[in-house]
């Protein structure tokens, strides 16, 4: 459907799970997946009498996005209680923050296909504690409260995207973003990176904000295209119909690829927020947030990576992955200062193919960038073809050998030596007279032919460069 | 004396001179429990075994010479809002019937810590809201020195258990003058601290930003020594503060010439039973006479207390009893049609009257468009309240000084039905939960009936110090004539 003269109003908030080993309010694990219920305490069972206790790693995760975003992070800033009844909800209200949260204003910077940044602006980021999960079967309704405390921030961004490839895209970055910053592990499936759209439309040219409508349920990247998409649409038909759009929360049937109304506006919670009593306003030094040391974000790291002649494209992979941006760098510190584009090519094309077959594992501490290293010296004294190359770095990311031992070990080492290689040369004129005499015949092309019937009886180890000299000298 | 007769903070010296056995005074308190329960109804229940072996330990350690603490072997009753780890814990409330929390309150640790032996758990309010301890869902907890008559609340079963003799020691919690009015009521000493003195973890809340745990003895000593042994800053309690807890009975005896306690003229106002302010009035002289200046003050914004508490209160109420939804624990109506019925019909039918009165209240008082208008407004005025105090103490007053209630014990039933009439209990001592303050209350005397009349101080905050050492003083002036309760004369 064409959008004529309408134009899309899309602003997102995101739901994050933070990377503490423990939840915000108690000592619980946070480690998903464990049976139900069995990572839980009077706190985040919400037993009576039992009483929050703030988890400091969750505050400090908050103020390295803040800072990293450029936000104004709150001196103080006060804890506020959400009420709403449902099951998954043991107290009966969230601890959330609502006036005064942590951090307010801030961008996210979204890279562009051109290479340069976008940076869409932030409302806030806030603390709050996840609910559990109802779980719903044959034999009813059950509840998981194993989640129930698990910290997140709440990202909310302003309404400044106009389409949904823009807030894909801003999803993407932020997602990266915040694994980069090590306090999300950005797992769509899992809920521990949730996102909520809030889309609306307008006449194009026009100031005054369309009625919004809030989606929720979208859980993959490709959901989330599809469903801003589908609202858009909707939207657009409504209002060319002469009807009107109408405040209210909708759910994403991602079977159907549609939304579809969950409440109204009428029938939208009065959550009746106030301070949360049970909790000292929380205060952040100026001491605090300078001790809080925040890692390069992904368009920095890319921007490095360009600047060090490494191609855009490379680039870009290199980035969408954090453990190939760490890798990457580590090889290329080994590997000495012009070794950035060489490390982005072994990183982008043997590492990733061996990563995603699952053949090596960069957390084993047999790991060794300085084997990478060794591999572009062997290479660059002639000791190694390119293609020798490959198959010493996949055995040695999988073994953790050292290349020379397996250049030893293969019998991989490539044939320089020009007195060697002229006996070769020698044998393959005299068993090729044909070919050659139709070489000095001037089809030239037939060099290639020669070098391959060498290669062959060197089993692939010739260096083709010193081959390739040799014929010539010889027939030419 | 029968040792199971004394005070408190007379017991902890027999104790130590070897005169009385905790298991031997165990046994002496639940004999009258079970011979004056069945009039009272102090006590929801008792835990017997428990406490039995709790006795037997402290007998051994107290033949030894080595107490955990002067508690040790004291028995002590709990307001059934303490969670104890395995016993049933209701608050005064059918939606809690058969619950059994997993753990134990910090104040019941510390209890446990310090030697004491765990009686039983004591009747209240439901979820202490209530001034006569009549919105029990058990029944109503009768005054021992008039049984037709009320021991205040919403710790009146606390209260009453210290004043009939069949416990020495109990702990409440005052939110708006739980602890305090009913100590009053049934003549024994009440003590609220500081707001953050004393944990609240473990203690089924009404309304946290006034909730504060105290002990009832019948000395100041008595309550002295529970005080100690409770408070303290503790981690699973963030409003809870971490000043270092002085010894408040070493200060005890010391002489109080020099202090200056404000008579606040808005305390002896309309509607006070002029024997009442006759028995405070003397005990200010009884105050002078050993040394203390009194002086009139004004704490003018007192008078807008009851409305503002009655918001703050039942907004946080609205919200701290969210959790009694019937999904995890506690009462659940018959299996119902869709999730909102099954809220319905469980918090109709769990929740009490009152309770549920102080939940609209609240939600009203939180709801959209009216947030500003009551909730914020009344916040304000509590910041109002608070400051009148503050300018009291900064111009030289160590202590208020003001009746507890404004009239002695009242008839069952004869404010059931007035809710506003039983909030005006609470007059004098919701004031002293807004500003956070420490507030005791002492007997000062009867009524000509024989009904007990008790003063209120209110000192600086965390100066209980201060306060223990005024409160003692008044004890020691006053002299009031040994008298028992009726109940306990006849039997």
């Amino acid at each position: 459907m064409s959008l004529g003269d309408w134009e899309p109003v899309i602003g997102l908030e995101v739901h994050a799970q933070l990377l503490t080993r423990s939840k915000i309010f108690c000592s619980c694990s946070t480690a998903f997946g464990a049976p139900p219920n069995t990572q839980v305490c009077p706190v985040c069972l919400g037993l009576p009498g039992a009483l929050p206790a703030l988890n400091r790693g969750a505050v400090e995760m908050a103020i390295k996005a803040g800072k990293a975003f450029g936000c104004a992070i709150a001196p103080r800033s006060v804890w506020a209680r959400k009420n709403y009844f449902y099951p998954d909800l043991p107290k009966g209200y969230q601890i959330s923050q609502y006036e005064l949260p942590i951090c307010k204003g801030g961008a996210i910077p979204v890279p562009q296909p051109d290479g340069s940044v976008r940076r869409v602006a932030l409302t806030r980021i806030h603390l709050e504690e996840d609910a559990g999960k109802n779980v719903h079967g044959a034999g009813g309704s059950q509840v998981d409260l194993n989640r129930s405390g698990v910290p997140l921030v709440e990202i909310v961004g302003e309404p400044e995207l106009r389409s949904a490839e823009e807030a894909s895209e801003y999803l993407k970055a932020l997602r990266l973003a915040l694994i980069y910053l090590g306090i999300n592990d950005g797992n769509l499936e899992e809920g521990s990176f949730r996102c909520d759209a809030n889309v609306s439309v307008r006449r194009r040219g026009t100031q005054k904000l369309g009625t919004r409508v809030e989606l929720k349920n979208i859980n993959s990247f490709r959901f989330v295209r599809q469903a801003i998409e589908h609202e858009i649409d909707r939207q657009v038909a409504l209002l060319e119909k002469g009807g009107k759009v109408v405040q209210e929360t909708r759910l994403f049937d991602n079977e159907k690829g549609e939304t579809r109304p969950m409440r109204t506006k009428e029938e939208a919670n009065d959550y009746r927020y106030f301070p949360e009593p049970d909790l000292p306003p929380l205060l952040v030094s100026r001491e605090w947030v300078e001790k809080v040391r925040i890692p390069k974000l992904p368009h920095e790291r890319m921007a490095e990576l360009v600047a060090a002649g490494v191609p855009p494209t490379d680039a870009r992979t290199l980035t969408a992955d954090p453990r190939l941006v760490e890798l990457h760098a580590r090889i290329a510190e080994a590997a000495g200062p012009d070794s950035a584009r060489r490390a982005a090519n072994v990183v982008t094309g043997e590492v990733a193919r061996l990563l995603n077959e699952g053949a090596v594992d960069l957390e084993a501490p047999r790991f060794q960038p300085a084997q990478i290293a060794e591999v572009f010296r062997l290479q660059d004294a002639g000791t190694l073809s390119s293609t020798a190359a490959k198959d010493v770095i996949a055995e040695a990311l999988r073994t953790g050998k050292a290349p020379a031992e397996i250049v030893r070990e293969k019998g991989l080492a490539q044939v320089s030596d020009e007195s060697t290689l002229e006996a070769v040369v020698d044998e393959v004129i005299a068993r090729s007279a044909a070919e050659v005499a139709k070489y000095k015949a001037g089809k030239k092309n037939l060099l290639g032919f020669f070098v391959g019937q060498a290669m062959k009886d060197l089993k692939g180890k010739g260096n083709p460069g010193v081959l390739n000299a040799l014929f010539k000298k010889r027939l030419d | 004396m029968n040792p199971s007769l004394l005070p408190l903070g007379e017991l902890t010296r027999a104790f130590e001179r070897g005169e009385a056995r905790p298991s031997a005074v165990l046994e002496e308190c639940l004999s009258r429990i079970a011979r004056l329960d069945g009039k009272v109804h102090a006590f929801l229940r008792l835990t017997e075994g428990e406490a039995r072996a709790a006795a037997r330990a402290a007998d051994e350690r107290r033949a030894r010479k080595a107490p955990l603490s002067p508690l040790d072997g004291v028995p002590v009753g709990l307001k059934d809002l303490f969670c104890q780890e395995g016993i049933e814990t209701t608050a005064g409330s059918r939606i809690l019937e058969g619950y059994r929390p997993p753990y134990d309150a910090t104040v019941v640790r510390k209890l446990r810590e310090a030697g004491a032996v765990l009686i039983g758990k004591t009747n209240m309010d439901e979820f202490a809201m209530g001034s006569s301890t009549e919105n029990s869902a058990y029944g109503p907890t009768r005054n021992p020195w008039d049984l037709e008559r009320t021991p205040g609340g919403s710790s009146g079963g606390s209260a009453a258990a210290v004043s009939a003799r069949m416990v020495p020691g109990a702990l409440g919690t005052d939110t708006g003058g739980s602890i305090r009015q009913p100590a009053s009521l049934v003549g024994v000493v009440g003590m609220k601290p500081t707001y953050g003195r004393v944990s609240r973890y473990g203690v089924v809340a009404f309304a946290s930003s006034l909730d504060q745990v105290g002990p009832f003895a019948q000395d100041v000593r008595g309550a002295a020594l529970l005080l100690r042994a409770i408070a303290g800053h503790d981690p699973s309690d963030q409003t809870s503060s971490k000043r270092p807890v002085p010894d408040y009975d070493a200060g005890l005896e010391k002489p109080v010439r020099g202090l200056t306690i404000g008579v606040p003229k808005e305390y002896f106002g309309e509607g006070i039973d002029p024997a009442v302010e006759k028995s405070v009035r003397a005990g200010v002289a009884a105050l002078e006479r050993e040394g203390v200046s009194a002086k009139a003050i004004s704490l003018p914004n007192s008078p807008h207390a009851i409305a503002a508490y009655y918001l703050v209160a039942t907004a946080e109420a609205s919200s701290n009893l969210a959790r009694y939804d019937g999904v995890r624990y506690g009462h659940r109506a018959p299996k119902q049609g869709s999730l909102l019925e099954l809220y319905e019909k469980t918090r109709a039918s769990g929740f009490g009257a009152e309770v549920k009165r102080r939940i609209l209240l609240g939600t009203y008082a939180l709801s959209a468009g009216y947030y500003d208008a009551y909730y914020l407004h009344a916040q304000k005025v509590r910041a109002l309240i608070r400051r009148d105090f503050d300018q009291a103490f900064a111009s030289g007053v160590d202590a208020v000084v003001s009746p507890t209630s404004p009239w002695a014990a009242f008839r069952l039933g004869e404010k059931a039905d007035d809710p506003l009439a039983m909030y005006l209990n609470d007059i004098y001592t919701v004031p002293v939960n807004l500003a956070g303050l420490p507030g005791i209350s002492i007997p000062s005397g009867f009524t000509q009936g024989g009904l007990p009349i008790g003063l209120q101080l209110v000192g600086r905050p965390f100066e209980e110090g201060t306060l223990l050492r005024l409160a003692r003083a008044a004890e020691r002036a006053l002299a009031l004539p040994q008298r028992l309760p009726p109940i306990l004369e006849r039997a």
